[in-house]
């Protein structure tokens, strides 16, 4: 296994597999998913040595691949996992697996077209977890977007392709001002150290004076805040969500999510510490009111969908919160928080896509009684919302537990107000419950609901272990993530003193140069 | 300059002329093989212009790492004339491959087609080659005079024939804007060799005056006409809409790329000293033409004419690296122009292949429900539209950083860069209505036939090819576009 570059195996065997999917004679649409689930197994096992196999205590990163990539202007294939991309990875491939097992149902036309993409998609997403070069890092976020634009465009419901073009808009927006960020700070870079280099270690290691931080910092928020997505920069979320076909809803959440927050952990936060202290409080109210927003908006929504779309607006913010305290428990809180809010919320889509496929609708109003005609279904509905909520003993009441202790340890404010979005989820969340799967039957096309099927169940299965897993045993989760986490907070908090106490010593690079200054170029 | 004018003609010399006299050879044989009576169905015609541009890469690649000034300095052959030159015989040869079934589709397959397809290459690499203002001002008239013709060659067609005549027009008034430019600075300096007029104004102290200023701005205009930028862009859109469209593909290449490389050599070498005043005025420009572009092709139905207008925006980004300047701006515009070459003629090869016979459909709904029908057309037309959107792992992605890296460098974020950028994302939306059409939209009615053609697909594949590896893999065209400037500065 040491020999075989284990990072690159898993970024490029879902590409591979796609385009081999992709060139499957035409009508072998059955063998398309098949294939397809072998390929996200194999995915899925091959990925697990990042559970075992990552030292969570040893410095740096691991699993390190180094190429030369363009090497005239610095660029590199750089590629490592810590503790917290480690996790972020095994979410994707597991959850990815899931999508396409739970898809085997509900896409019927070009389903190759559809799996091959859904690959594509996971190749893109691990090659985000894991670079380590700005670069290559801005082409795996952007590059992305395409096959999520085009699961969105295709298979998506009716208006489908107004939300795919806003999705694309809209992260677009924000990621090129995050490239002029990165091409400026090359530059400062390069004028620092002599050394042409988009390495996060070297830009790690360059201090910068606290006022130059600022643009930078916003620029890299900026991007990183769409993606989250933070309130009021969510509007893409909820029309993405509910036009997507059930597993591009469920990589939507579970993954596509995690890479704003993970973006702020691995590159904004660190990077440019200075200016994230200016920031924190300001980023921090903005998440409690996107988590008070985003219930109180889920508690109106008629459709299934955009409730739980909304709900990841409320549980994102949360992470964002725990970010912003500073704390190696809030750091903790957010890294649960995205872990469960993928399984969780990921498994909500799912259970939504189930009851479309049977019913063609996902308002809430066409349902209820639920729990007579399918007990299967509605127990593990149950749990999965549960979780949702944060029940104790579900895995989503220890991300939230840690990162309310870690607010209240900066800002008591903080977790004060913050505490009421979990109040509002139970609302939201048991409300919803109660109108689809209690009381009379109130429609009579729901008597004829088929349970469950067993491929449904050995979907569901994988979840609801890991639901009780993360909420009774944590530790091995946060095991792993802690000195990732711990090494975060230092590094933000030395590079602050250093660029805070060095402040006159500083390469003075401002980002306004007059252009005159550097021209004069003369044959 | 290092290179010194010899009085004897070596054979380096001779290879380096090679890509005149293989061009000039070429299309006078196609010009006399008409005294042949032609076989129906007969591809003399694209094979001797093939002939004819492999002939002249070969001569120039041969003798690629020569440095020689020719004709008392006035042709020059360096590395931005060899990267020029072979990239105006790649575009020709790409335009020959479309235009092989179209040409006889439209029945405009006349052997003049291709005659005038290898002028107007000629007047190209003698414009990317010049070195001085008279030569440069022929290869520029040389590549007009031979587009406005390709333009009109559909003869019977009004459209065409208008738009010819507004692309004439317009493009003589400009002639005659640098044509007087070009007066003026030779007034104001006492010679036309753009080293000649460098040293004068680097030297002198009466250097600055008004002629010159006039003179050069006048020269400016000339060209930003050339390369369609705002407000000398009214042209385009009718030019490139009533064109054929394997012309239209050939122009908004090779004439956006000569033009280009003429004003490389021209600011860069002859007008270093004026960049105070050029740089604010160019970045003005650049923003105009970027934006302008960008938004007013959110509102085209016609493929030829959304792409016109993005022809526009893209040279906005082209200004941006000229403004940016230096060795890192000169040899991203480079980069850039190659990339933008392959990505333009592929989505143009694309559109010469719909429709039969001498109906073109190429509104932007004739193209609904082709990507599942057609799978790797549409794969290779998403593939320049995500290109020309600058989106990664494509060679639009790579050219956009290396464009807009120059231009951080030289510190000019605000304004000029931020609103590049943010073009480009407008951008994106047109783009993007190309691949919802694709992959997203039932066709209405009939779908639309296709000419399945040998060149063309070889055409798509090339130009496929060049986007993506120079997406994933930058290293060797950039290199090699460095290498291109390092001389000129």
């Amino acid at each position: 296994m040491t020999s075989l570059p284990l990072l690159s195996f898993l970024v490029f065997f879902p590409l591979v597999a796609a385009v081999l999917l992709a060139l499957l004679p035409r009508g072998a649409e059955r063998s398309a998913r098949l294939w397809a689930t072998l390929a996200a197994a194999i995915e899925f096992v091959a990925s697990l040595p990042l559970w075992w196999r990552v030292v969570p205590g040893a410095p740096g990163f691991q699993f390190e691949e180094k190429v030369a990539w363009i090497p005239s202007i610095g660029a590199q294939y750089h590629l490592g996992v810590d503790g917290v991309s480690g996790l972020l990875a095994l979410l994707t491939t597991f959850m990815t697996f899931i999508a396409v097992l739970g898809a085997w149902s509900s896409v019927e036309k070009r389903s190759r077209e559809f799996y091959a993409l859904l690959l594509a998609l996971e190749a893109g997403m691990l090659g985000t977890f894991f670079c380590l070069d700005l670069l290559l890092f801005y082409v795996f976020w952007e590059a992305m977007l395409i096959p999520m634009y085009l699961l969105i465009g295709v298979w998506g419901g009716q208006r489908r392709v107004y939300a795919a073009v806003k999705f694309f808009l809209y992260t677009m927006a924000g990621s090129v001002l995050m490239l002029v960020a990165i091409l400026s700070l090359y530059h400062v870079q390069k004028q620092w150290s002599g050394v042409p280099s988009f390495d996060l270690t070297a830009f790690y290691a360059m201090p910068m004076a606290p006022a130059q931080q600022l643009w930078y910092f916003l620029a890299f928020a900026f991007a990183f805040a769409i993606k989250v997505p933070m309130w009021p920069l969510h509007t893409w979320l909820p029309d993405a969500h509910v036009e997507a076909p059930t597993a591009g809803s469920v990589i939507l959440a579970a993954v596509l999510l995690k890479m704003g927050a993970y973006g702020f952990l691995r590159f904004a936060m660190p990077m440019f510490p200075n200016a994230l202290m200016v920031c924190a409080p300001w980023i921090a109210w903005i998440s409690i009111i996107g988590i008070v927003y985003g219930a109180v908006v889920a508690m109106v929504q008629p459709d299934l969908k955009k409730l739980v779309a909304y709900s990841s607006v409320s549980h994102m913010g949360f992470c964002m919160l725990g970010l912003m305290a500073m704390n190696a428990q809030g750091f903790a809180g957010s890294m649960m928080t995205m872990l469960s809010h993928g399984v969780s919320t990921g498994a909500l889509f799912l259970l939504v896509g189930v009851i479309y496929e049977r019913r063609h609708t996902r308002a809430i109003a066409d349902f209820g009684g639920l729990w007579k005609v399918v007990p299967v279904f509605s127990a593990i509905f149950l749990i999965v919302t549960l979780s949702s909520i944060g029940l104790p003993g579900t895995n989503g009441f220890v991300g939230e537990f840690l990162v309310l202790l870690g607010a209240f340890k900066t800002k008591v404010a903080w977790a004060a107000v913050a505490a009421t979005g979990v109040i509002l989820s139970a609302c939201y969340m048991l409300w919803m419950f109660q109108r689809v799967v209690f009381g009379p039957i109130t429609h009579e096309e729901n008597r004829r609901m088929s349970d469950l099927t067993l491929r449904e169940r050995l979907v569901f299965a994988p979840i609801i272990l890991l639901i009780f897993w993360m909420g009774v045993a944590p530790q091995p989760f946060l095991d792993r993530m802690q000195p990732a986490l711990d090494r975060t907070i230092e590094l933000t908090q030395s590079r602050a003193m250093q660029s805070a106490m060095s402040q006159s010593d500083l390469p003075g690079v401002s980002i306004m140069t007059s252009p005159a200054d550097t021209v004069g170029v003369r044959p | 300059m290092n290179v010194v004018p010899q009085p004897l003609f070596l054979a380096v010399d001779w290879w380096a002329l090679g890509p005149v006299l293989a061009l000039t050879a070429g299309s006078l044989v196609l010009l006399l093989l008409e005294f042949i009576p032609p076989r129906p169905n007969d591809n003399r015609g694209p094979i001797v212009a093939l002939l004819a541009l492999a002939a002249a890469a070969y001569a120039v690649w041969r003798v690629r790492d020569e440095k020689r000034a020719l004709f008392e300095g006035m042709f020059v052959h360096d590395g931005l004339t060899v990267l020029f030159t072979l990239l105006f015989c790649a575009i020709g040869a790409v335009a020959v491959l479309i235009s092989w079934d179209y040409a006889k589709r439209t029945r405009i397959g006349l052997p003049e087609y291709y005659v005038l397809l290898l002028t107007s290459v000629l007047g190209m690499i003698v414009m990317a080659a010049s070195n001085d203002l008279i030569t440069i001002f022929l290869g520029l008239e040389l590549m007009s005079l031979s587009l406005y013709v390709m333009v009109g060659f559909r003869r019977n067609q009004l459209e065409s024939n208008e738009a010819a005549l507004k692309y004439f027009l317009l493009g003589a008034f400009a002639s005659g804007f640098l044509l007087y430019g070009i007066a003026l600075l030779y007034g104001g300096t006492g010679t036309t060799n753009l080293q000649g007029i460098g040293d004068f104004l680097g030297d002198s102290p009466i250097g600055r005056n008004p002629l010159v200023l006039a003179g050069g701005l006048l020269v400016l205009t000339g060209f930003l006409f050339k390369v369609a930028a705002v407000p000398f862009h009214m042209w385009t859109p009718d030019a490139y809409q009533g064109a054929p469209t394997s012309v239209t593909g050939f122009m908004s290449a090779g004439a956006k790329a000569a033009g280009f490389a003429a004003l490389l050599r021209i600011l860069l070498r002859a007008l270093p000293t004026f960049a105070e005043e050029w740089q604010p005025l160019l970045a003005m420009v650049a923003m105009l033409t970027m934006t302008v572009g960008n938004v007013t092709a959110l509102l085209q139905n016609n493929l030829k004419r959304m792409l016109a207008y993005s022809s526009i925006a893209h040279a906005g980004y082209l200004l941006v690296a000229l403004v940016a300047g230096g060795t890192e701006g000169a040899a991203a515009a480079v980069f850039y122009l190659a990339t933008y070459a392959a990505m333009s003629l592929g989505a143009f090869t694309l559109l010469t292949m719909m429709g039969r016979g001498s109906d073109e459909p190429v509104l932007v709904s004739d193209l609904a429900g082709l990507g599942f029908r057609k799978p790797l057309l549409g794969l290779a037309l998403t593939l320049f539209m995500v290109s020309l959107g600058g989106i990664p792992p494509t060679a639009g992605f790579m050219g956009k950083v290396l464009v807009f890296g120059a231009a951080v460098k030289a510190g000019l974020i605000w304004p000029l860069v931020v609103v590049g950028v943010l073009n480009s994302v407008v951008s994106v939306y047109y783009y993007l209505r190309v691949t919802v059409a694709l992959y997203m939209r039932a066709p209405e009615g009939e779908p639309v036939e296709l000419s399945l053609n040998a060149p063309a697909v070889l055409a798509l594949v090339l130009t496929a090819a060049a986007t993506l590896w120079w997406g994933l893999q930058a290293q060797g065209l950039w290199l090699a576009a460095q290498r291109s400037v390092s001389g000129l500065l």
